[in-house]
C-alpha cells in the first residue's frame, strides 16, 4: 500500500531561523514562525496557501495552535504528534497520508525553540516518572551513556571511535555557514573534554542552541512549478519501541531496524543506493547505532566503521553534512534539521559541503530514549 | 471497595506497600507468568487485568551503568536485570560510582529516607 505513495509528495520549501541564538526575550513561537514564513516563501507560496499544519515542541504545549494563531493560519488539518526529536519525520509520514487523501493541499511542518536564550537548559513539559525520579537522571544523557557503555561491553567499541563521530561532525560544520561550533576539534580534544555521564564527555553530547526549522510539502502534481527543485518523498517509516530507557529491550539495538526497513521497502531501495545521510546525533553513540540498524554496516561494527574518516568530509559515506546536533545546532528537538539538510544536499545548494551528484538522501531521527524511530528517504526528480 | 471491603489500591500504592516491608515487588502476566516491571493495572501484551504480584529475591546483575558527573559530586545510575526476569532503573550505591561494571552481581536494599521508599542496589562481593 505505502509503495503506491512513493514519490507522490515533494518538499518544495525549507526554512531555518534563530541559529544559534534568538534575540533576548524571544519566544519559541518567534523562532518557529520565522522558519515557517521562510519555508513558505522558499516554496513560492503564501501563508494563505497553507492548509495543513504539523508541529511539536518541548516548550509549547499546543504548538500547532500557537503557530497558527501567530501566523494567522486557519488549517483544515493539523497534527501535533509528539514522539520526541524525530517527531518531524513522523509528521512527514502523516503529511504524506493527509496530502494523498486530500485532507490538505499544502502541508507545513515546523519547530521552534529558545532553549539557549531562555537560559533554562533542557526544558521539557515531559511528565516525571515515579520509578525514575529518585535516581537523579540529568536529562536524556544517562540513557544514551548506558547505551554506549553496553555497546562498548558487547562489541569492544572504544571512546576513540565515539569521538570520531564528533570530529567528523565538526569537520562538516567548518564547511557550513552559520554552524554554532566551527573551531578545530580532534580526537584528543573530545577525550579530554569534561565528563558528563561515563563514557560520554561534553563533546560527545549535542549543543544547546535556539533555533527554528520548517518544511513545506505538496503533492507531486503541484511540485513542478515551484522556485526550487522539488525533493520527493520516496519512502518513510516510523517505529515505536518504549517510553522509559528501562523498557528498551536491548540497548544496542534500536527500532531503527523497523523504521528503516519500512522506509527502504516503500522506496524500493537499500542502503547501497543512499548518497548522503543525516542521522540525528544527540550523542556520539547515536550515528553508530543507526548505521548498524539501518543496514549500512553489520551490528557491532559501527565503531570501526566510523573510525577512519568514512563519514567525514571526503569520506565514502557523508553523514551529518551540516555538522549535526553535535556542531551545527541543537535546539532541543533536532529532527526537522535532518530533513532540511537532506533537501539542501539534494537541491545541490549546500555550497562547500555539497556532496557531488547527491540524488538520494536519508534522514533519520529517534525520539525520547531511542523510544521512537523515524526514517525518511528523499530523492531528486531523477530518483523518482 | 474491593472484595475485602478496602478501597482499591493503585499499582503504585501496591508497589510502595511492598517497599515499606523491604520487598521489591513485581508482577506477572496472568496467562504466561512472564515477569514485568513497572507495576501496571493491565498486563502488557495479553491485556489481562489485575496482573498478580510477586516478590523478588532481590538478586540481580548490572545490565548497563553510567557515572553521572556533577558539580555536587558523582553518582551512579544503572539498569539492573533481576533474576526473576525483569529490569529496573536504579542506582548501585558504592564509594566508587564510576567503578560499577556491567555483569556485576547486586542485591536490592530499600531506602526510606525520601518522601517514598525506593530500591537501590549494593554490590555482592562473593559472586552470588
Amino acid at each position: 500500500m505505502s509503495a503506491a505513495l512513493r514519490g507522490s509528495v515533494a518538499v518544495v520549501g525549507v526554512g531555518e531561523a534563530g541559529i544559534p541564538v534568538m534575540p533576548d526575550g524571544s519566544t519559541p513561537v518567534d523562532a518557529m514562525a520565522l522558519a515557517a514564513a521562510r519555508a513558505v516563501a522558499d516554496a513560492g507560496l503564501t501563508l494563505r496557501d497553507v492548509d495543513g499544519v504539523f508541529a511539536a515542541g518541548l516548550q509549547l504545549f499546543m504548538p500547532t495552535l500557537s503557530l497558527s494563531e501567530y501566523l494567522g493560519l486557519t488549517p483544515r488539518y493539523s497534527d501535533s504528534t509528539q514522539v520526541g526529536g524525530g517527531a518531524f519525520i513522523a509528521h512527514l509520514n502523516h503529511a504524506l497520508g493527509a496530502l494523498a487523501a486530500g485532507l490538505c493541499d499544502v502541508a507545513l511542518i515546523a519547530y521552534g525553540s529558545t532553549q539557549r536564550s531562555g537560559g533554562a537548559g533542557f526544558v521539557t513539559h515531559s511528565e516525571p516518572n515515579p520509578y525514575e525520579r529518585p535516581y537523579r537522571l540529568p536529562g536524556p544523557v544517562a540513557a544514551y551513556a548506558m547505551m554506549a557503555a553496553r555497546h562498548m561491553h558487547r562489541f569492544g567499541t572504544t571512546p576513540e571511535q565515539l569521538a570520531a563521530v564528533a570530529v567528523a561532525a565538526r569537520a562538516w560544520a567548518r564547511l557550513t555557514p552559520g554552524a554554532a561550533e566551527r573551531g578545530p576539534l580532534g580526537i584528543a580534544d573530545v577525550l579530554a573534554a569534561r565528563r558528563v555521564a561515563d563514557p560520554l564527555g561534553v563533546r560527545d553530547c549535542c549543543l544547546v542552541t535556539d533555533g527554528g526549522g520548517a518544511v513545506v510539502l505538496v503533492r507531486a502534481d503541484r511540485a513542478h512549478d515551484r522556485p526550487r527543485p522539488p525533493v520527493y518523498v520516496l519512502g518513510v517509516g516510523e517505529a515505536v519501541s518504549h517510553r522509559s530507557i528501562a523498557q528498551m529491550p536491548e540497548l544496542t539495538v534500536t527500532a531503527a531496524t523497523r523504521s528503516g526497513e519500512r522506509a527502504f521497502t516503500m522506496a524500493g531501495l537499500g542502503p547501497v543506493d543512499v548518497d548522503v545521510l543525516q542521522l540525528y546525533d544527540a550523542f556520539t553513540i547515536n550515528p553508530i547505532l543507526f548505521l548498524e540498524d539501518l543496514g549500512f554496516c553489520r551490528k557491532g561494527e559501527g565503531g570501526p566503521f566510523v573510525a577512519d574518516g568514512r563519514i567525514a568530509p571526503g569520506g565514502a559515506l557523508p553523514v551529518n553534512t551540516n555538522g549535526g546536533g553535535l556542531s551545527y545546532a541543537h535546539p532541543g528537538m533536532y529532527g526537522i534539521f535532518t530533513i532540511i539538510e537532506t533537501v539542501r544536499q539534494l537541491r545541490g545548494e549546500a555550497g562547500e559541503r555539497q556532496v557531488p551528484n547527491a540524488e538520494i538522501g536519508l534522514a533519520h531521527a529517534p525520539g525520547g530514549f531511542m523510544s521512537s524511530q523515524s526514517t525518511a528517504i528523499l530523492g531528486t526528480a531523477a530518483a523518482v | 471497595m474491593d472484595e475485602s471491603g478496602q478501597p482499591p489500591r493503585s499499582p503504585r500504592q501496591r508497589f510502595l506497600d511492598h517497599c515499606a516491608r523491604g520487598e521489591l515487588a513485581f508482577q506477572r502476566d496472568p496467562e504466561s507468568g512472564a515477569a514485568f516491571f513497572y507495576p501496571r493495572a493491565v498486563a502488557p501484551g495479553s491485556g489481562g487485568e489485575s496482573p498478580p504480584w510477586d516478590v523478588s529475591a532481590g538478586l540481580g546483575t548490572v545490565y548497563s551503568t553510567t557515572c553521572i558527573r556533577t558539580r555536587g559530586g558523582d553518582h551512579n545510575v544503572a539498569l539492573i536485570d533481576l533474576d526473576e526476569g525483569f529490569r529496573i532503573l536504579s542506582r548501585v550505591e558504592t564509594p566508587a560510582p564510576d567503578a560499577v561494571r556491567i555483569g556485576q552481581r547486586v542485591r536490592v536494599r530499600m531506602r526510606t529516607d525520601g518522601d517514598e521508599p525506593y530500591p537501590v542496589f549494593d554490590l555482592l562481593e562473593d559472586g552470588a
